[in-house]
C-alpha cells in the first residue's frame, strides 16, 4: 500500500504539521523531525491548508436504484469526495425502497464498488415509506450494511404510535430515528415557508409549526420511551428552541441544518426559480440567524447536506410543477465557512465536529469521524480557506445541475481529500480511478 | 418594461400611460369601423391552460381590433406533464414567430418563468396564474373606477375602495392592491380571517373583518367571487354564513355613498358573495368592466407590442 | 441653418391658404379642418380663426391622431397616444381638410386617410401643408401648401410654433445637425 506525506497542513489549533498516511491508518503527525519511514512516502503539499477529518454526511440522496438519471452511487460518490466528503448516507426514498436487507446491501456494495466514500445505507423506518407498517428494521441493522439510521425522509413518520414503536424498537441495537418533520395535514400541496413572500408571490405557505409541532412532539416521544431520536433538517427559529429545551432536559435528540439553510431564505423565490424550491423550505433571515446560533452553541449538532439531485427537466419548469430538492455535497464546506467560520460563529474545530466527528458519532459510523491523531483511520480533508470558487453548475461532479448556489463566489476549497488512506481527491481534482478494497 | 407579469412590474407612469392610452382605445372601440392596422402582420398567441373563455375572448377581441392574427392555444388536458409542456409550448411558439404570447396558467410564476427562461423571446403578458396576479384585470379595474369616480383623467387619489372576499386566493385581489395603491387610492380588505393571507399585514392596505363598518365610506365595492369549494377547507362554516357576514345584499347598498360604484371581477356567484339585485343595479359597473377589459387589453398590447424596443430593452417606459 | 420661413412669412401663407380654402369650397358651411398632432393641430386652429374672422362664422375642427395607423411602428420605441378630437358634426359627407406642417414622404398623410375612413365616409379630403420639401413616396400631394422649399433628402425642416416652440419661423437644417 502506498504511503503518503502530507506536508505543510494546519491543524484546527492552528499548528502546521506533516501527517504520514500508510496502511489506512494514520501513522505521524508532528512538525520538526521526521521518521524514517517517509523516506519512500508520496509528498503531498498542500500549502497551509487545513486539515479536517473526512466530511460524513448523514443526509444524501443518491437516488439509485431507480432514478439513476439523476444520481448513482458512483457519481455522487465523486461528487461527496470532491466536495471533502469520506462518509455519505444514502437515505431510503429509492425505487425500490430501502426497506428491507436486500435493498440496503445492495446500496452498500455499490459504495464499495465505487470506493470514493464510504457509502452508509439509511434505512425505511415504515415498508414503502408508507407510515403504516414498520419496515424489517432488525434485518436491515444486522445486514452487511449494519444500518443504524432509519428514515422515511421525503414523508414525516406522521402516526405518533408507529413513531413510538420504532423509536422503541431501534434500542434493541443502537439505532437511532431520524425524522423528517413535517405534519402532512397542515402542508398539503405547500410551495415554500408560508409567510410575507408566500403571501404576495400566491404559493400555498409552509407554516412553520406544520416543522415544530412534530419536534415538539417526537422529543416528548423520545423522552418518554429513552430512546435516540435525531431531527432531519431543521430550518425554523422555533424548532431550534424547542431542541435547545429537549436537551436542557436530557432528552436523546440530535438535529441536523443543511447548508441551504444557513444562507438562503424564501426571498429567493421571488423570481420563481424552482432552484430555490426544497423541502422543507427556505424561511427568513429570523430563522437563518436562528439556526447558525444553534448549531454554533450546539443545539443543532451536526450539517447534513441534504443532497437531493434531480434531472433538469423536473426544475425547468413551472414552480408548482418543479421536484423539491437541491444538490449540497461539493458546496457543503464552502457554505459551512461562509455562514459560521467568516461570520465568526465557530472555528475550525467546530466545523470538524459538525460535519465529522458529530455525525459519525449519531450514525454509528467508527472508522469516521476521528481525531488527527496517530492510530486513527486515515479519513482526512484538506481545505484551502484562503482559496475561493465560483460555483458552476456545469462543473459539478454529481450527475444534476441543480444548484442554488450556481454563479456564486464562495471561500474555500477542497485541494486534497484521503478515504481510508488513498487520496479521492488531490490538488482540488478528482483522483481517476481509486479504488478501496 | 417588455414584459406584463405583474402589477408590481408598473411604475406609477406607465400604470397611467396605459390607462390613457386605453381611453384613446376605448374611442375605436365606441366608432363605427373597430379596427385598427396598428399590428398587422403581427402574431399573438393566448396560450391558456386553464379555461377563462371571458379573458381569453377579451384579449382576442383586443388583439382583433388591432388588426393582429391570434391564434388560441389551450394547453389544458395535455397528456404532457405540464412542466414539460410549458417548455415544450414555448419554444414551439417561438418556432412559429409569436410576437407575443398572453398566458393563462394555474400555476404561481409560470408566465414569469416563459419570460426568464429563455425559451422564448416573445414578449408575454400575464393574463391570470394561480393566485399570483392577473395585473390587466386591475388595470381594467382601475380605468372603470377613474371612469366614474375621477371623470376619465388623472390617477385615483383621494379615493377609498374596498376588496372584499377570498383575498388569499384571489390573484385579482392581489394586483389591485398594487396597481389601486400605486396611483393613490386607499385600499380596505375585507373577509374572514381565514381568507386573508398571513402577513397581508405588510401590504399597502388596510384590514376589517366588518363589511358593515366599512361600506359607508369606500367609493367603490369590489366583490370577488367564492369558490364553492372554500368551505371544504373549513375557510367558513356555510356558504349561508358567509353570505351573512360579507354578501353583498340590498341592504348593505343602502349604506353606500350616493356616488359609490360595485364592481366584480366575474364570473358572479349571484346569491353568494352578491345578490341580482346588487349585480343588477344602477351602480354596478360590472357589465361595463367587460368593455373596458378590451380597450385596456388593446393598449397593453400596442405599448407592448407595436413598437421596437428602446436602447434598455424596455417597450413600455 | 438657415431661416426658410418667418413668422410673417407663416402668417402670410396661412392667410392665403384660408382664402384659398374658402374659395375652393365655396366658404366654410361644408368644411371640417383636421389637425394632425402635434403641429398640424396648432395650425389647424390658426386657419379656423382666421376662416372664422372672414366668414363670421364658426368652422368645425378637430385633431386626428394618426399613431395606430402609422406603417413604421415596429421600427421605433412606442409613441404615448394624442386624442383624436371629432368635431361635433363629424365629417360624413364632409370636405375634410387635413392641416399638417411638413409635407415630406406622404406616410403621415397616408395613415391620416385610413385614419378618416374609420370616422366616416367624407364628401372629399383635401391636404393643407406649411411647407412642402418634396422627396414623395407615395402618390400623395397637397392641394394647399403654404411654401414649396426645395431640400436635400437629409436636410431637416424644423417647423417652430409659438404656441410650443415659444416663436414662429421655419429652419433649414444640414444634414447630421440636430
Amino acid at each position: 500500500m502506498t504511503k503518503y506525506l502530507v506536508e505543510r497542513a494546519t491543524l484546527t489549533d492552528g499548528s502546521q504539521s506533516n501527517i504520514l498516511i500508510s496502511e489506512g491508518v494514520i501513522k505521524w503527525v508532528g512538525h520538526s523531525v521526521l521518521p524514517v519511514e517517509v523516506q519512500d512516502a508520496i509528498r503531498v503539499d498542500v500549502n497551509g491548508a487545513i486539515a479536517l477529518p473526512g466530511l460524513v454526511d448523514l443526509h444524501t440522496h443518491l437516488r439509485e436504484p431507480g432514478r439513476e438519471d439523476s444520481e448513482t452511487v458512483l457519481s455522487g460518490s465523486r461528487s461527496a469526495a470532491k466536495g471533502g466528503f469520506t462518509a455519505v448516507s444514502a437515505m431510503a426514498n429509492t425505487f425500490p425502497v430501502a426497506d428491507t436487507a436486500g435493498v440496503v446491501e445492495q446500496v452498500y456494495r455499490l459504495g464499495q464498488l465505487a470506493g470514493f466514500v464510504d457509502v452508509f445505507p439509511i434505512g425505511a423506518v415504515t415498508q414503502g415509506l408508507a407510515g403504516k407498517a414498520l419496515a424489517e428494521l432488525g434485518a436491515m441493522a444486522d445486514s452487511e450494511a449494519r444500518v443504524r439510521v432509519f428514515s422515511d425522509d421525503g414523508n414525516c413518520v406522521f402516526d405518533p404510535m408507529v413513531m413510538r414503536r420504532a423509536l422503541e424498537y431501534v434500542k434493541k441495537f443502537g439505532g437511532v430515528i431520524a425524522q423528517h418533520a413535517q405534519d402532512p395535514v397542515l402542508t398539503v400541496d405547500s410551495q415554500m415557508n408560508e409567510g410575507i413572500i408566500s403571501s404576495r408571490l400566491g404559493l400555498k405557505g409552509w407554516p412553520s409549526v406544520a416543522e415544530e409541532a412534530i419536534i415538539a412532539r417526537d422529543v416528548l416521544l423520545a423522552d418518554h420511551v429513552g430512546s435516540r431520536l435525531h431531527i432531519c433538517h431543521v430550518t425554523t427559529a422555533g424548532g431550534v428552541e424547542i431542541i435547545r429545551w429537549a436537551k436542557s432536559r436530557g432528552i436523546q435528540v440530535s438535529a441536523e441544518v443543511t447548508p441551504h439553510h444557513l444562507l438562503l431564505t424564501d426571498d429567493y423565490a421571488r423570481n420563481f426559480d424552482p432552484v430555490f424550491k426544497v423541502n422543507p423550505p427556505l424561511r427568513t433571515q429570523e430563522d437563518v440567524m436562528a439556526l447558525r446560533e444553534g448549531l454554533a452553541d450546539g443545539t443543532i449538532d451536526i450539517v447534513a447536506t441534504d443532497h437531493a439531485p434531480h434531472p433538469s427537466e423536473s426544475k425547468e419548469c413551472e414552480w408548482q410543477a418543479a421536484a423539491f430538492g437541491m444538490i449540497g455535497l461539493e458546496t457543503a464546506l464552502s457554505i459551512v465557512q461562509l455562514t459560521m467560520v467568516e461570520s465568526g460563529l465557530i472555528s475550525w474545530s467546530h466545523v470538524a465536529d459538525r460535519m465529522s466527528l458529530a455525525p459519525a458519532k449519531i450514525g454509528r459510523y467508527s472508522d469516521h469521524g476521528q481525531p488527527i491523531l496517530p492510530g486513527s483511520t486515515a479519513n482526512l480533508t484538506f481545505v484551502d480557506s484562503g482559496g475561493s470558487w465560483k460555483v458552476d453548475r456545469d462543473l459539478m461532479l454529481s450527475r444534476s445541475r441543480n444548484t442554488p448556489f450556481h454563479g456564486m463566489e464562495l471561500p474555500g476549497q477542497v485541494v486534497a481529500t484521503f478515504y481510508r488512506g488513498e487520496p479521492t481527491v488531490l490538488n482540488g481534482a478528482l483522483v481517476r480511478g481509486t479504488r478501496v478494497s | 418594461m417588455r414584459h406584463l407579469l405583474s402589477a408590481s412590474d408598473l411604475t406609477y407612469s406607465e400604470a397611467l400611460k396605459i390607462l390613457d392610452t386605453a381611453a384613446q382605445m376605448a374611442r375605436v372601440s365606441e366608432g363605427p369601423v373597430k379596427k385598427l392596422p396598428t399590428l398587422r402582420g403581427r402574431t399573438i398567441v393566448n396560450l391558456f391552460f386553464e379555461d377563462s373563455t371571458r379573458t381569453r375572448i377579451s384579449f382576442e377581441a383586443a388583439a382583433k381590433r388591432l388588426s393582429a392574427d391570434v391564434i388560441n392555444f389551450s394547453a389544458k388536458g395535455s397528456s404532457v406533464s405540464k412542466g414539460e409542456s410549458l417548455k415544450d409550448t414555448a419554444q414551439t411558439l417561438q418556432a412559429m414567430g409569436a410576437d407575443a404570447i398572453i398566458i393563462r396558467h394555474d400555476s404561481s410564476g409560470a408566465p414569469q418563468r416563459l419570460a426568464d427562461s429563455g425559451w422564448t423571446s416573445s414578449v408575454v403578458i400575464n393574463a391570470g396564474d394561480g393566485t399570483h396576479e392577473h395585473p390587466t384585470q386591475a388595470l381594467l379595474d382601475a380605468f372603470t373606477i377613474r371612469k366614474h369616480l375621477k371623470v376619465g383623467v388623472g390617477d385615483l387619489s383621494g379615493l377609498t375602495i374596498a376588496i372584499v372576499g377570498d383575498i388569499l386566493h384571489s390573484r385579482v385581489a392581489r394586483s389591485n392592491v398594487t396597481l389601486l395603491s400605486l396611483l393613490g387610492a386607499q385600499v380596505i380588505l375585507v373577509a374572514p380571517p381565514t381568507l386573508l393571507p398571513l402577513g397581508v399585514e405588510s401590504w399597502p392596505a388596510q384590514i376589517s373583518f366588518e363589511l358593515d363598518s366599512v361600506l359607508p365610506y369606500v367609493d367603490a365595492v369590489m366583490m370577488l367571487r367564492v369558490q364553492q369549494e372554500r368551505m371544504n377547507d373549513f375557510f367558513f362554516p356555510t356558504a349561508r354564513e358567509y353570505s351573512h357576514y360579507f354578501g353583498l345584499n340590498a341592504d348593505r347598498l343602502a349604506l353606500l355613498k350616493p356616488s359609490a360604484i360595485i364592481m366584480h371581477p366575474g364570473p358572479m356567484n349571484r346569491g353568494l358573495e352578491i345578490t341580482a339585485a346588487c349585480a343588477d343595479s344602477a351602480r354596478s359597473v360590472i357589465v361595463e368592466q367587460v368593455a373596458n377589459g378590451v380597450s385596456v387589453r388593446m393598449a397593453v398590447l400596442y405599448l407592448l407590442v407595436a413598437g421596437a424596443p428602446d436602447e434598455n430593452g424596455e417597450s413600455l417606459a | 441653418m438657415s431661416i426658410a420661413l418667418s413668422a410673417v412669412d407663416i402668417s402670410r401663407a396661412l392667410t392665403r391658404i384660408s382664402h384659398e380654402i374658402l374659395e375652393r369650397n365655396s366658404g366654410s358651411e361644408s368644411i371640417v379642418l383636421m389637425g394632425i398632432p402635434t403641429r398640424g393641430a396648432f395650425l389647424s386652429q390658426r386657419l379656423s380663426i382666421m376662416i372664422e374672422s372672414i366668414e363670421k362664422s364658426p368652422v368645425s375642427v378637430g385633431t386626428l391622431d394618426i399613431t395606430l395607423h402609422r406603417d413604421d411602428l415596429r421600427l421605433h420605441p412606442i409613441r404615448a397616444l394624442v386624442p383624436t378630437l371629432v368635431p361635433k358634426g363629424g365629417i360624413e359627407g364632409k370636405n375634410v381638410i387635413l392641416v399638417d406642417d411638413v409635407l415630406f414622404s406622404g406616410r403621415t398623410i397616408r395613415a391620416a386617410l385610413d385614419a378618416l375612413g374609420e370616422m366616416g365616409r367624407p364628401k372629399s379630403v383635401q391636404l393643407a401643408v406649411l411647407v412642402d420639401r418634396g422627396h414623395r413616396q407615395l402618390p400623395i400631394r397637397a392641394d394647399y401648401v403654404g411654401k414649396n422649399l426645395p431640400t436635400s433628402r437629409g436636410e431637416i425642416v424644423k417647423v417652430r410654433l409659438g404656441e410650443i416652440d415659444g416663436a414662429d419661423e421655419v429652419l433649414l437644417e444640414p444634414e447630421g445637425n440636430q
